[in-house]
Formats: C-alpha cells, structure tokens, sequence
C-alpha cells in the first residue's frame, strides 16, 4: 500500500522521470528506425538513408514530420470508437511496459531523495508479472484495429495476429519460469541480484548459461510477440497488404510504429535482465581495470565524431556533429579524471544500454537476413516444438534445484 | 488516507460503469470491451487491497487470455450488431425483487463482518505470492490437482469435438 500512494516529492521526480523516460524512448525509437534502415541496408549492400544530413541523421525527423503533416482520412463504415481506440491501446500499453524495467542498481542522492534509474519501484514484488499482464493486454491494440478498420486485410491480419500471440504468450510466460525459479522471485532487481551471487565468474554467472534452452525459446517467443521478421505474418505485406494497420495513415499509423519498436526495446531489456545478467559486467568483479571501458570507447568514438563532421561543409556538419563529438569525449574524460564514484555510477547504465544494443542488433540481423514462417508452420513451431521446449526446461531446472537441496551445494 | 479511497472510488466507478455498459451495449465487440474494463478495475482493487500476485494474475488471466478468446471468437464469427427485442414483462418484477434482495444481503454481509474482511484483506495469506502458493500447493493441494484434472477433461472433450467435425 505504502509503495502506491507516496509523498508530494516523489510524486515529482516520478512525474519528471516519466517525462525524461518518454523523450528518452520516442528518440530512441526514431533512431531505432535509422539504424535499422542502415543495418539492413548494408547487409544488402546498399547506403541506407543519406541524403539528410550526414549519413542520413535527419531521416528519422523527416520522417516524423511527413507523419505529422499526412492526410488522415478515416475510412467509409469503420467502428469509429475502437478504430480511434486502437492505436491508442498500442502505444499507451508499450510505453507503460517499459515504464517497469529497472536500469540501474544505485540511486542518485539529490536534495535528501534517492532517484532510482527507472519508474516503477524496485521493491515492486510482481515485476515480471506485471510486465507480462501488459503484454498479455498489447494484442488487443493489434486485433481492434483489424477488427474495427471494417476491411478484409486487416481483419485478417488481427486474427493472425491475435491467434500468433496468444500462442506464443504461452511459451513466453513458461521459458521465464527456469529464471524464476533459480532467482526464487518475480522481483526483476532479485533476478539480476540472483546472477551476481558469485561476482567472481563475471559472465559464466549469467543465467543464460543455466537457461540457455529457457533463452532460446523465450527470445523466439518474444520476437513472435512483437510481430517481427520471421514471425510478421500480421502485416505479411505480400499477402495482406499492410496487415491490421493497412487502413490507418498519418500519426495513427505512427502509433503503431513507434508501440512496435517500443516493444522491441522492452523486450531486449527482459532478455538483458532475465538471461544476460541485466546491469552486471561481463567481467569477474576484481578486475577493476575493466571500470575503464566506458572511456576507452568513448574517447575514440568522440573523436572520430569530430572528424567525421568537419568532411561536412553544412551548419549540422560543422557545428552540431562536432559539438556532440566533443560532449562524447569530454565524458570518456571526466570518466577517468573525476572521483571514482561517478566511474563506478556509470558502469551499471553503461552495461545495460550496451547489452539491449546488442538484442536490439539481433533483431535488426533477422530481419536482414531470414524469411517469413507461413502460418501453419508459425503455429506448428509454437505448439509443438517452443511450448514443449520450455516445459522440459521447467521441469530439469526444478530437478537440478531439488537435486541440490538435497545434497547440499550451497 | 483520502489518496486511496479516492482511487478506490473511481476503480469502483469504473467497474459498475464497465458492468453496466457490458449490458446496454449492442455490439458484441462493445460488450466485450466493457467486460475488459471491468476485468481491468477490479485488478487495480485488488492492487489497492496490496494484493500484487492476485492483480497481475486477474490482468493475465482474465483481462489477457480469457477476453483475447472471447474477442478472437466475435471477430471469427464476424457477430453484427444484436437485435433488441421488447424486454419479457415477466422478467421485470420478479428481476427488481431479486436485485434488492441480492443488495440487501450483500449490504448486510459487509456491515457484519466490515473490520474483520478488511484486517483479513490487509494481513491475509492471499496477499503474498508466497502466502498463495503455500495454500494451493500444501493446504488444498488434492482440490487444486482435482480441478487441474477437470480441466484436462475438458481439453480432451474439446479435441475429441474437433476431431469428429473433421471425419
């Protein structure tokens, strides 16, 4: 109770933090979208976006104007309620799930208050579940729109969409238990506290290790869930148009787009934090040096920013790319300079942001490079092989946790 | 104290609105939303009374795989707009009577037991996951694995149905 209704002051850091986490999230997601575009651009050869600004920076604000000044017609006999809904739905359920991921262990002290990096309190005991109860309401955006758009396409997008993630709800929610099991909590904090109860294996402490049958099924799971490449038969553009989004255009269209990237980076801060370790190095907890990372690559990384933007003879070139550049290197600066302190506050953020980079990589590699599932085969490979999977993966983890109950390793 | 009593007031509120709304609407669609907002207030009452394990559960269970299913089956059946025929006039009286006896009982059932069913919502086992799984998986274990067998009848009923319509 006392975790629900707090004091006038959290109440405006919480308010503040949600507005930072929001501006943070929708940046995100349009630069989501450019290095998506880049990515799968040079796995085919190509140069992506670059006509705005250097290598095409500017594309994602190009992008979200054009998205703004469209037409937005709303089509002849749609149930204008739930049409106007659904969108809705997508996006508020998206940004709230990610409202619930913890990102740091250490609070900042500021003015007598501890501010934790993240919204949802760290003592929250239900975390995981309660991620997966949005989860488990994000169909609905998908299945409305495709219902209500009164259209043959989108509608039979929704009932794909809606059949593919309640099937796959199932293996994501089971694939998790192993990890629940071993951390004895829904507490995500207590999860990845669980993995640093042997700070000297550094990366070997992962649950992925342990779980990695669990991490396959519950990265396969997620990706269906998030209706990306191979699983996208919900908007399978070559059978059905757009999918459940074919009959909205403009911001609306937009809402969709941005629910689904938000998704993704949810889900590449689960796999992080269930299977990947969430905030902890990769490296045994003695090797000090290793504090200095974030500096090595930020320095070089800086500096070739500077260089970069001083071949382009425009205002972003020459001003803006620099001034970024020399913010970038300043920061790997202080970070060696500066009291250790803020070395070890940054460590946490650092390896987190790296490791969801790398999922989000992934997901952006698949897209790249596999094919689509046909449907059957979807629900074949669902049923049949993940579900099946993740149970055998709950039932060895219980055995392997009696076994050592039993006969004592501690 | 006004902070909770106030969300409990508009969750209450939403929920009878929800309820309400589930009836009068003519689409199915509609209806179900209705039966979803409902679902959805009552999770966040159960959040008020502490109970965190019960409100995740009622949103995955109920709000999430339930509703989907009711939803998914609509838009299968692709159910238009229902048709309002004149209300039974039998069905009124007799129906206004049984609502304010069902009020008065439930009325009375609070005001006997008001303290105690909120000391027990407060301290109670069902608040803790840990309380919940203890009654489940030791008190009532036999009825639990009764009701999961039940279910499994169910599920085989349901093929067996599946099946002979393909043959």
């Amino acid at each position: 109770m006392h975790s629900l209704f707090a004091t006038k002051d959290d109440l405006y850091i919480t308010l503040a933090k949600v507005c930072v986490l929001l501006f943070v999230v929708l940046t995100v997601n349009a630069y989501l979208t450019w290095f998506e575009r880049k990515v799968v651009a040079h796995i085919q050869s190509r140069w992506g976006p670059h006509r705005v600004g250097p290598h095409g920076l500017l594309q994602p604000l190009a992008d979200g104007l054009k998205f703004f000044f469209k037409e937005d017609p709303t089509p002849a006999g749609v149930d204008k309620f739930v049409y106007h809904l659904a969108p809705l739905l997508a996006l508020a359920l998206a940004l709230t799930s990610i409202a619930l991921i913890p990102f740091g262990p250490d609070p900042i002290r500021w003015h007598g208050h501890d501010i934790y990096l993240g919204i949802a309190p760290l003592n929250l005991n239900v975390g995981i579940l309660a991620l997966f109860a949005i989860t488990a309401l994000g169909v609905y955006g998908v299945a409305l729109a495709g219902w209500s758009s009164n259209s043959k396409y989108p509608l039979l997008g929704g009932l794909r969409s809606s059949a593919q993630m309640i099937s796959y709800e199932l293996t994501l929610t089971m694939s998790v238990v192993g990890v629940l099991l071993m951390a004895g909590s829904f507490n995500l904090r207590d999860i990845i506290d669980a993995q640093a109860r042997h700070p000297e294996r550094g990366i070997l402490g992962w649950n992925v290790w342990p779980q990695i049958l669990g991490f396959f099924c519950f990265f396969t799971a997620a990706v269906a869930e998030t209706n990306r490449v191979p699983f996208d038969l919900p908007e399978a553009e070559s059978e059905l148009v757009a999918g459940f989004h074919t009959e909205y255009a403009s911001f609306k269209f937009a809402m969709f787009f941005i629910a689904e990237y938000t998704s993704m980076i949810t889900v590449s801060c689960l796999c992080t934090i269930m299977f990947f370790g969430g905030w902890l190095s990769p490296f045994p907890a003695s090797w000090t040096f290793t504090h200095y990372l974030p500096s090595v690559i930020l320095i070089p990384s800086g500096l070739w920013v500077i260089m970069d933007g001083l071949h382009y003879e425009t205002l972003f070139g020459r001003i803006v790319l620099p001034g970024i550049g020399t913010a970038i290197t300043a920061l790997g600066l202080a970070l060696i300079v500066l009291p250790h302190q803020y070395n070890e506050f940054i460590q946490a953020p650092f390896w987190f942001l790296s490791k969801v980079l790398l999922f989000l990589f992934v997901y952006v590699w698949m897209r790249g490079t596999l094919p689509r599932f046909r449907y059957d085969q979807l629900m074949a490979f669902g049923w049949k092989l993940l579900l099946p999977a993740s149970i055998v993966n709950v039932i060895l983890t219980s055995f392997v946790i009696l076994a050592k109950m039993q006969w004592g390793h501690p | 104290m006004t902070a909770p009593l106030l969300v409990f007031f508009l969750l209450a509120a939403l929920a009878v609105i929800g309820a309400v709304s589930l009836i009068l609407q003519k689409h199915p669609i509609h209806s179900a939303l209705s039966l979803i907002v409902v679902m959805v207030a009552l999770a966040g009452l159960y959040l008020l009374m502490g109970a965190e394990f019960v409100a995740a559960v009622q949103i995955i269970v109920y709000g999430g795989a339930i509703m989907v299913l009711f939803v998914f089956v609509i838009m299968l059946l692709n159910a238009g707009v229902e048709e309002h025929t004149s209300l039974s006039k039998l069905a009124g009286p007799p129906g206004l009577l049984l609502v304010v006896a069902l009020a008065a009982f439930v009325a009375a059932t609070i005001a006997k037991s008001g303290a105690s069913a909120q000391a027990a919502a407060q301290t109670g086992a069902l608040s803790s996951t840990k309380g919940i799984s203890e009654m489940v998986f030791k008190d009532f274990v036999y009825p639990f694995e009764l009701t999961s067998f039940l279910i499994l009848v169910a599920i085989l009923g349901a093929v067996v149905l599946a099946q002979r319509e393909k043959s």
